[in-house]
């Protein structure tokens, strides 16, 4: 490789993206139609292995992203443990849902572009600037995603020069859409938000935003094929990860495991609650 | 009468190096050595703005004298290299040799086929996974190649500030007492430089996937403070 030197004229500037284009590293869009729908795929039709739910929840320091570990194909799982919830840059991350090889691909050509920028220019992006730049990237992503190879994104951060947590949804047209407490993308995202929903209250603490999420996500694996529970057996969890002021952290995995742990006995116990209480009322026992 | 200009090339290397030396020389010098936990870059710098050290990759650091415009060129070249290698290839694959030798073809073709020669002197720096991998190649303008060891000293005044370096520096040294070193070395023995003039980076084994770090304002001021009341 020898070094990328422009005239002024057409130097790309900070666009690492650009750059990639213009090193011809870009990879072409298929010219195929490629069917990503679920269900078994005939003769000359492919099956994109596809990721799913992931939610992200405005709480008191930050936001907290958390994604669950599932990837399918068709009606297979594919992946056991494919993580859809990356770090951005320091202070911002990205979840992902949709087909699983142009997502990941996204993510690591967005986190790239941030690194770049930053580098060139000696200051970050504004997380609106960031928020923006991932807007392009899944709108330059539309012709794929009309041949089936959607990815809708989420992007979350810590505003470090409004001192808060911001959310952004995305649709497969490149729109923007700031959320104010919580969003949630994927094939389970109709019951993960739901629960999002429900339990959310403005200035939630940390741990109690870490349990939503993953009562979230547990809800959405109860009721979604493709999305993944907590697999205690081999140890696989949601990735969950806080972005505060001090950066993006990913929570460890046996916080994550007492945690289920946790959630297991509060919702056997309030069923034995209630059938006690059924009992306690004269009812019969089942 | 017409007589066509001859000139030997022996006289035009040395013309072309002349000038190079003498533009390089203008501006203020740049010290780097290795210290316990990694690399350190120390500059003479007035501006917050402008700077002569940067980042490059995860353990790649990027140390410019001389003409602003024309090291920052190479700045970014080296930054568009970067990302790009571990873009197409890994991260592990993106190394300060090959960097540094991309350096010295454009320097040197630069120096040889331009009108002008590039009025500077650059440095590359990579930080090891442990001590014995640290690595400092320093570049020349007509593209010579310097893998130095210990310490690296790039500008004006080079010589006297060598000697000095070769005096104050340690193998192993904390930072504290790598940073004193190097700002002795820079300021000389009858002056001091206000901790505001300087630009101090590190490439520090301890700070996770991307080493480089700025030391600015009071960290640095901290960081000089002991041992300059010591030598007081």
């Amino acid at each position: 490789m020898t070094l990328p030197l422009y005239s002024p004229q057409d130097d790309p500037g900070p666009d690492f993206a650009a750059l990639v284009r213009r090193a011809g590293l870009a990879p072409p869009l298929p010219d195929g139609a490629v069917s990503a729908l679920a269900g078994p795929v005939g003769p000359g039709g492919l099956t994109v292995t596809h990721g799913t739910t992931c939610v992200a929840v405005r709480y008191a320091d930050g936001v907290v992203m958390a994604g669950d570990r599932r990837a399918t194909s068709g009606n297979f799982i594919s992946h056991r443990s494919i993580e859809k919830v990356f770090p951005a840059d320091r202070h911002s991350g990205v979840a992902i849902a949709g087909a699983a090889g142009p997502a990941i691909e996204m993510v690591r050509l967005f986190q790239l572009q941030l690194e770049h920028y930053e580098k060139v220019e000696g200051s970050p992006i504004s997380l609106e600037g960031k928020a923006n730049q991932l807007s392009q990237m899944v709108r330059n992503h539309l012709p794929a995603a009309m041949q089936g190879m959607a990815v809708v994104p989420i992007f979350a951060g810590y505003d470090l020069q409004r001192s808060e947590g911001r959310l952004f949804q995305y649709d497969v047209t490149g729109g923007r859409y700031e959320e104010h407490d919580h969003t949630a993308t994927g094939s389970g995202s109709l019951h993960a938000a739901t629960v999002v929903k429900l339990g959310f209250r403005d200035g939630l603490p940390e741990p109690a935003a870490i349990d939503l999420v993953l009562r979230a996500l547990y809800e959405a694996a109860d009721e979604d094929s493709a999305t993944g529970g907590p697999d205690l057996l081999r140890g696989i969890f949601p990735v969950v990860a806080t972005i505060s002021a001090q950066g993006f952290r990913r929570v460890a995995d046996d916080v994550l495991r007492d945690r289920f742990v946790a959630l297991y006995e509060s919702l056997e116990l309030a069923r034995s609650t209630a059938t006690d209480a059924t009992t306690a009322e004269g009812g019969e026992p089942e | 009468m017409t007589m066509p200009f001859y000139v030997a090339p022996e006289q035009m290397m040395k013309d072309r190096a002349d000038y190079a030396r003498k533009g390089i020389a203008r501006g203020r010098a740049l010290v780097a050595c290795t210290y316990d936990d990694g690399i350190l870059v120390c500059a003479e710098n007035p501006s917050r703005m402008l700077r002569k050290v940067s980042e490059i990759y995860d353990r790649i650091g990027f140390a410019g004298v001389g003409k602003y415009n024309e090291f920052d060129q190479l700045r970014i070249a080296g930054v568009r290299h970067a990302d790009l290698k571990g873009y197409s290839f890994s991260r592990d694959d993106v190394d300060a040799r090959s960097l540094a030798n991309q350096y010295a073809q454009i320097l040197g073709q630069v120096f040889t086929h331009e009108m002008k020669p590039m009025e500077v002197e650059i440095l590359v720096a990579e930080v090891g996974h442990d001590p014995t991998g640290d690595q400092l190649f320093h570049i020349l303008y007509d593209g010579t190649v310097i893998d130095e060891t210990g310490w690296a000293v790039l500008g004006g005044e080079a010589d006297a500030i060598g000697e000095r370096m070769g005096g104050a520096w340690l193998a192993g040294a904390p930072l504290g007492v790598a940073a004193a070193a190097a700002v002795g070395a820079l300021a000389g023995p009858d002056r001091t430089i206000p901790v505001s003039d300087l630009e101090v980076a590190v490439l520090a084994r301890g700070n996770g996937r991307r080493t480089f770090r700025r030391i600015e304002d009071e960290e640095l001021a901290t960081i000089l403070a002991p041992s300059e009341s010591d030598g007081d």
